[in-house]
Order: C-alpha cells, then structure tokens, then sequence
C-alpha cells in the first residue's frame, strides 16, 4: 500500500512539473509582436522596461510556481484522500480531532511562503511608485471616451491633441482593430518619461501592459507615474475603469522613436496641433 | 401574547396558503421564502452571464443592440449605442443579483435562518416579525433593481450602468443623471436594511438563545459562520449606508461630496465602498465555510477538525476582512507607504483560509468518507476555493496588481471565489439540508450530473480567463482585439454548459417533489450530529417546545 502511494505522489509531482512550463513559456512561444497582445496567448506580455521585466520574473518566477504547487498540492492531497479514506477502503473512521504540531505547521509554512512573496514584491512596488528624474514629462487626461496629451513648452512642446480610436473603415494596413488610433502619443527610447495623468468628466484608467504601468485618471487629481522603454516601436493600452458606453472604445497608444525622430515629431506637432480648435478643446477639458 | 386568557395553542396556529407566507414569522417559512427568492436572483443573474458570454464569444459587437431594442424598446437607429449601454448595465445587474440577491439570501436568509435556530436548538427566531421585513424588504428591493433597469440612466439611455461597485462621477449626474442610479441607491438601502435587521436577529438569536449546555465553544460550526457574518455585515452596511446616502444628496440635493469642483473626492465614495465591499465578499463566503465544515464532517463520519481553530479562523478573517479594503484601489494614487500596508494585510488574510483548507482535509484524513452529493460538491468547493485563493495572493501584491488590476485575472480570481466558490456551497448545502427542508430525498444520480456539468462549465467558463487578464483584456468589455477570441470562445462554451446546469438543477428539484422520496429524519447516518438531525423531515412547524440539552463536546 505504501509503495503505491509513494508511486501516485511521484506521478502527481512529475504531473505537476510537466504542467507549469507550458503555462510558463507557451505564452511567449508565440510569435508577438511587442506592444500589443498576442493571439491566444496565456502568459503576461513581451515587456520593454525595467520595472515591466522585474514584473514578470516575480510573476512567472515566484508567484506562478508558488501557487500551482499550492493548488497543486490540495488537488493531489484531495485525490489521495478521496481514494484512501473513502468508505470502502476505510470502513472505520478514525476519531483524530486535534495535532497541535500539525496545526502549528499549517500556520507557519504558509507564513514563510508569503514572507518569501514579500520581499521581492515590496522591493518591485517601490520600484514601481518611486519615479526616477524624468526628461520628459506628459500631462494625460481622460475623456469620455478618448484621451488628451498635453507635451509642456519647456521640453520643446507646449501643444495637446487628443487621442481618438481609429473606427473599423479607417483602418490601414498594420493597424489593429480596436487599438489604432489617430494620433499615437510619440515619446523618445532610452528616457524616463514621468506621466501625469488625470480626468475632465469620470474616472478612467491609463495602462500600458508593455511597461507594466497602470494609473487611474481621476477628476481633479493629478496622478504620476513612470516608465523608460527600451525599445523602438507602438505600444498599446487600453482605458481600465468602466467609464459608460464606449468604455471599450478608448485606447491608448505610445509610439516610442529614437531621440532624434523625438525631436522631429515634436516640430512637427507642434505646426499641426497648434490649431485654434486643438487647443481650444484641450483648455476645455482642463478646465472641467 | 398578554391579551391571551386560554391556553390554547391558537395563537400559534398553523397559517396557511398566502397568510401562511405573506405574513410569515416563522424561520422556516421565511428561509424558504429567501430560498425563492434567491432561486429567481440566481436564474435573472445567470441568464444576463450567458448573455454577457454570447456577446464576448467572438469579437465585434453582435447581441446586444438586438437585445436592447427588444428588452429595452431602443429605437433602431440608437441600437449600437443602446446595445453598448444595456451591455454595462448587464454587467452591473449581474453582480448585483449575484450577491444581494442569489447568494446572500440562499446563504443567510436561507440556510441560515432555517438552520441556525434548529443548530442551537432555539424554538425560533429572537425577532420573528423583524425577520418577515427582513425579507419583505428584499423583495422590495429586488423589484426596485430590475425597475432601475427601465429608467433613464445616462443621457438618453436606459438603466444604471457602472459596475457593481458604484464609482462616482460615473454613478453621479456627470454619468448618470437619469432616475435609474436613485433607483438602485434606494434599492441597496432596503437590501441593507434588510441585511441589517437580519443580522440584529440572528446576533441576538445566537447570543440568547442557545439551547442550556450548548456554550458558544459548543456551537455548529455554521452558526460561528453566522455569527461573524452577522457582525460583518451590522459594521460595514452603515458605511454603505452613508456612500450611497451622500451619493444621493450629491446626485438631487446639489452636495458635493464626491465633486472635486466643490473640495469633494470621488475616492471618498471608493473608500466607503470597500469598507463594506471587501467584508461584504467575506460575508458571501464564510456561511459556505460553515456549512462546508459540517458537510465535510458528516461524510467523512469524523467530528471537525481542530474546531476551535476553524472557529477563531473565521473571526480572524472576519476582522482581517475588515482593515484590507484597500487592495482594490492600488492603482487610485495611493501612496507607497499605503499600498504596503496594504499588501501586508491582505496577505496575512491567507494565513487563516490556509488553515480552514488544511482543517477540511484533516477532517478528511482517517475519515470513512461517503460520496453523497453534498460531499461531492463540498469537495469540489475546496478545489475551487483554493484556486481562487491563491490567485488572490498574487493580486494582493500591488506591485503585480498593476499589471492586472481591472482585467479578466481579476474577474477569473472572484469568480473562483465566488461563482465557484459560494455557489458550490449554495449548492452543496441545498443537497445536504434539501431531504430536511423538504422531507424527500432527491436523485442522486441526477445530483451528481448536476455537480459534473456545472464543474466542467464554470471551470471552463473562468480558468482561460486568467489567460485574458494575464495579456491585458480590460474586464467590463463588450468588444475586444481579435488576439483574444480564442480564450473568450471557450470561456463563452464554458458559460454555456454552466447554463445547462441550471436546468439540470431544476429537473433534480422537480424530481424529488414528483417521485416523493421520503428521506427520514437523518438521510446522512451516523456522521450528521447536529440537532437537525434529531427532529422529523421536514421538521415541525414549532420544533423544541421542550429544550434540548446539550452536553459533551459534540459540534
């Protein structure tokens, strides 16, 4: 009898072993282009930043083991139960109501585990809230239902547009259905850049799975947060806070360029965002 | 009571037909009444997921503007926009039904008030004419949701539709500023009403009424739930109570107690709202710890495992409950020093649900089990329970929270909680206490398919939806990029099955009061030691005219 339990523990661990890199790695098997996500995918997106890479690795590196073990562990300890105590094999039932040592353990363990969680997320959340000296800084305001950019005079800006979902008919080639927009937010590779983000009407939400960053755009709060991608490419994102009707219908997206096409844009945009009507509806919703 | 000269048993007699339930003040009566109700919330509610699911199967927007014209009478020309709109307050009236008005009067009006005065061996209730508007205003309540539905909510659209969760501006005269909101506001005061009466009685009831020798150390495990539940509910409802009542004042009265524009906050409101939202989840699920602890002791024919431990565990988790709500806002602006209290908090609430885990299968451990249905729903509620536990460790950590914070991890996570979770004990303790309140014995064959189809469904319905949290989908979304239609296909298949289970369930139900099985006192054998056990089925309409006694150390 022991033998053969010690043989469907061995099964259920090899199982088990078997199981978590498939969930693990058959995410970033699949071919995906960064920035937006991948068809069928079931892992946490490709990632460009610092923080978004520290993020992943406490996920797919500590959480996700420790919970499949733990998930893991009470399925296979229900099967044994369910298969060694059930009546026909166990027609006695014990009377065992209390194991001091037992209940002392499952108290303990389980306060080690989530110590060993602890410690790298802390270290990553500090990571995450404590933004770094920024270059450039980008004022992000919510509307029902598209966003606004505002680039500051003192970095070469001092023009907004907003940011409006591109509709099905006027996709091009290389769009994506739901996340193209007109104007893609343009923000130099390599450069911390700070967000500040907030909202004219109700709360929204600003997220970029790529960066790891997600920050809720609230009416008459000024929120911050950070990110530097490392890589050349458009980002996308979408608005995380049901806000009415086209909730589903505002995303974000941030074209990240080389310093030196950074600064082209931003002469560029300045020529063609600094129209009356442009700002006139920037000034609008800032001061809702 | 005074004004009666006669001894005879008049007074009390046995009402019956409309009088007998209209006017009910007896616990048995009232938890049935809850059970209906509860069975029509759960129907309402299932029906708008699998409509949810029907829209998200593939992408692009299919259902809904159809659906808008015909419950709705949109005007064809407005149907995207109306379809878009009925889509949100789908979603806001499913979660409302699901947990004001299918799990919590199952759980608390139902079982609880069936079961708890019998548990301790009461006669009745402490209150019973307080219990009866306890339920009358429920139903009340429940009507005036589904009215909310067919008033103007935003700008010429029908209905309230922001989420369960009520955030202002969305929810104020900025997003909102037809009738329906006022609707739903006077609607959750009544069911908080409602909920607060209830748990007045049921404090009382357990404090004054237990039957001489049974001590609170002695008492069913699920009247310990109760009892928590019962705190949880009269600390955190008055809180509910005050958001939604300066929400109100702000939406008619012109305060700004949410407006920035007047020195308000909208997350004034958000930090009211889960000071009773986060206890309020725990309310949903400690009645089914409860009675998944007797369930689990009955067909293992083993007492509970280390019952004191599962007691404190459950007030443990009751005040944890209390001081973590903030783990839903991580990504409001909250400081680094609040999010890591935060974090802290929230993960030591694990400690306490670990051990009521470990104590199940303990009880399990050297046990003689038999796999009726109730134990076979018992056991899947552990495996369920469990997987939406762990991933609540992970969404405690704020710094993984801002990757899925608002995605379908999360909708995958409370789901596992709760629509596998509380369900499956809804489920369970209407298989285990179904024989008692109703006399007959359902099939069990038929009761065991149902556990197998809503199983696979659920499980099918929620676990690829880790998927879609993990690469990015928004939850609270009608439409969605083509990247994630895989796992939306198969989470929509999933819901369907999920959906065959409810008729399953009602062909078992029917079944049983057709083939009128009877079920004889104690169905379950040696291992059911609790006092409802003890009396005939269906019990008595007064049961324990003569008290019990209780002694030794029987739980």
């Amino acid at each position: 009898m022991h033998n053969r339990n010690r043989h469907f523990f061995r099964r259920a661990a090899l199982a088990g072993a078997a199981f978590l890199p498939v969930l693990l790695f058959a995410g970033l098997a699949a071919a995906q282009v960064e920035g937006q996500p991948a068809p069928g995918g079931v892992g946490l997106p490709a990632t460009v930043t610092e923080v978004g890479r520290e993020t992943q690795q406490f996920y797919n590196v500590v959480l996700l083991p420790v919970i499949s073990f733990i998930a893991l562990s009470v399925l296979g300890l229900l099967i044994y139960v369910a298969w060694r105590f059930n009546e026909n094999a166990n027609p006695v039932p014990s009377k065992l109501t209390h194991h001091t040592g037992l209940e002392i353990a499952w108290t303990l363990v389980p306060v080690l585990i989530l110590v060993f969680i602890a410690i790298p997320s802390f270290r990553l959340l500090a990571h995450q809230v404590e933004i770094p000296p920024a270059k450039i800084t980008v004022k992000v305001t919510g509307n029902q239902w598209y966003w606004s950019y505002k680039y500051p005079e003192d970095q070469g800006g001092g023009f907004g547009f907003d940011q409006v979902m591109k509709q099905e008919a006027d996709l091009q080639p290389g769009d994506v259905r739901l996340l193209s927009v007109d104007n893609e937010a343009v923000v130099p590779v390599n450069e911390v850049v700070k967000l500040q983000i907030t909202a004219s009407d109700v709360i929204h939400s600003f997220t970029i799975p790529a960066f790891s960053i997600r920050m809720d755009a609230v009416p008459g709060r000024l929120n911050e947060t950070w990110f530097k991608a490392e890589k050349e490419g458009v980002y996308y994102g979408q608005c995380s806070k049901i806000c009415g009707k086209d909730h589903a219908f505002m995303p974000a997206a941030i074209r990240v360029v080389s310093w030196e096409k950074y600064q082209e844009w931003l002469a560029e945009a300045k020529k063609k965002f600094a129209s009356a009507a442009s700002r006139q509806r920037f000034a609008d919703a800032a001061n809702q | 009571m005074a004004s009666s000269t006669t001894a005879d048993d008049g007074a009390h007699g046995h009402p019956t037909g409309l009088r007998r339930f209209l006017f009910s003040t007896n616990h048995k009566d009232i938890g049935t009444l809850y059970i209906i109700l509860a069975v029509i919330g759960g129907v309402v509610g299932t029906l708008m997921s699998v409509a949810i699911r029907a829209e998200l199967m593939h992408p692009g927007i299919s259902i809904f503007p159809g659906l808008a014209q015909l419950l709705q009478g949109v005007d064809p020309s407005m149907a995207l926009d109306g379809g878009k709109n009925l889509y949100n307050v789908f979603i806001t009236a499913h979660g409302v039904l699901m947990i004001f008005y299918m799990v919590m009067p199952a759980l608390i009006g139902g079982y609880a008030n069936w079961f708890v005065p019998i548990m301790i061996g009461a006669p009745d209730m402490a209150f019973p004419r307080l219990n009866n508007i306890s339920f009358w205003f429920l139903a009340v309540s429940l009507v005036l949701v589904v009215l909310s539905m067919f008033v103007e909510g935003a700008p010429g659209m029908l209905g309230f539709g922001g989420g369960w969760v009520f955030y202002p501006p969305l929810s104020s005269n900025t997003g909102h500023p037809g009738p329906a909101m006022d609707f739903v506001i006077l609607a959750l005061h009544l069911a908080g009403a409602s909920s607060i009466l209830g748990s007045i009685n049921f404090i009382t009831t357990i404090f004054n009424m237990r039957a001489p020798g049974m001590t609170l150390h002695r008492m069913p495990l699920f009247c310990w739930a109760m009892l928590v539940t019962a705190f949880l509910l009269v600390l955190t409802l008055p809180v509910l109570a005050g958001a939604i009542t300066m929400l109100l004042t702000d939406r008619n009265f012109g305060t700004m107690f949410y407006d920035p524009a007047g020195g308000g906050d909208p997350l004034l409101f958000q930090h009211l709202f889960w000071f009773f939202g986060h206890p309020e989840v725990y309310i949903l699920i400690l009645p089914a710890f409860g009675l998944i602890s007797h369930i689990v002791s009955t067909f293992s024919k083993k007492p509970v495992f280390g019952y004191l431990g599962m007691a404190y565990a459950m007030v443990s988790i009751g005040f944890l409950g209390c001081i973590v709500w903030a783990h839903h806002m991580y990504t409001v602006g909250l400081s680094l020093n609040a999010q890591r209290y935060f974090v802290f908090a929230t993960m030591v609430i694990a400690v306490p649900t670990g051990i009521k885990i470990f104590s199940w299968i303990a009880t399990m451990w050297g046990g003689s089990i038999s796999f009726r249905a109730p134990m076979i729903w018992a056991i899947g509620f552990i495996f369920v329970f469990t997987m939406g536990g762990v991933t609540g460790v992970v969404l405690a950590n704020a710094s993984a929270d801002r990757q899925l914070h608002e995605t379908y991890y999360v909708v995958a996570h409370f789901h596992y909680t709760m629509s596998l979770g509380a369900v499956f004990g809804v489920f369970a303790g209407f298989y285990y206490w179904f024989p008692k309140m109703s006399g007959y014995m359902y099939n069990e064959t038929l009761s065991k398919v149902h556990f197998a189809v809503l199983f696979i469904g659920v499980n099918l319905t929620f676990f690829p939806q880790h998927f879609l949290g993990l690469a990015g989908m928004p939850r609270r979304y009608i439409d969605y990029p083509d990247a994630f239609a895989l796992w939306n296909y198969w989470s929509s298949i999933g819901s369907y099955i999920g959906g065959v289970s409810v008729l399953v369930f009602f062909y078992v139900v029917i079944d049983a009061y057709l083939k009128k099985r009877p079920a004889g006192a104690n169905p379950w054998g040696v291992g059911a030691t609790t006092l409802e056990w003890t009396l005939s089925s269906p019990p008595p309409f007064h049961q324990f005219e003569v008290l019990p006694r209780i002694s030794g150390s029987e739980h």
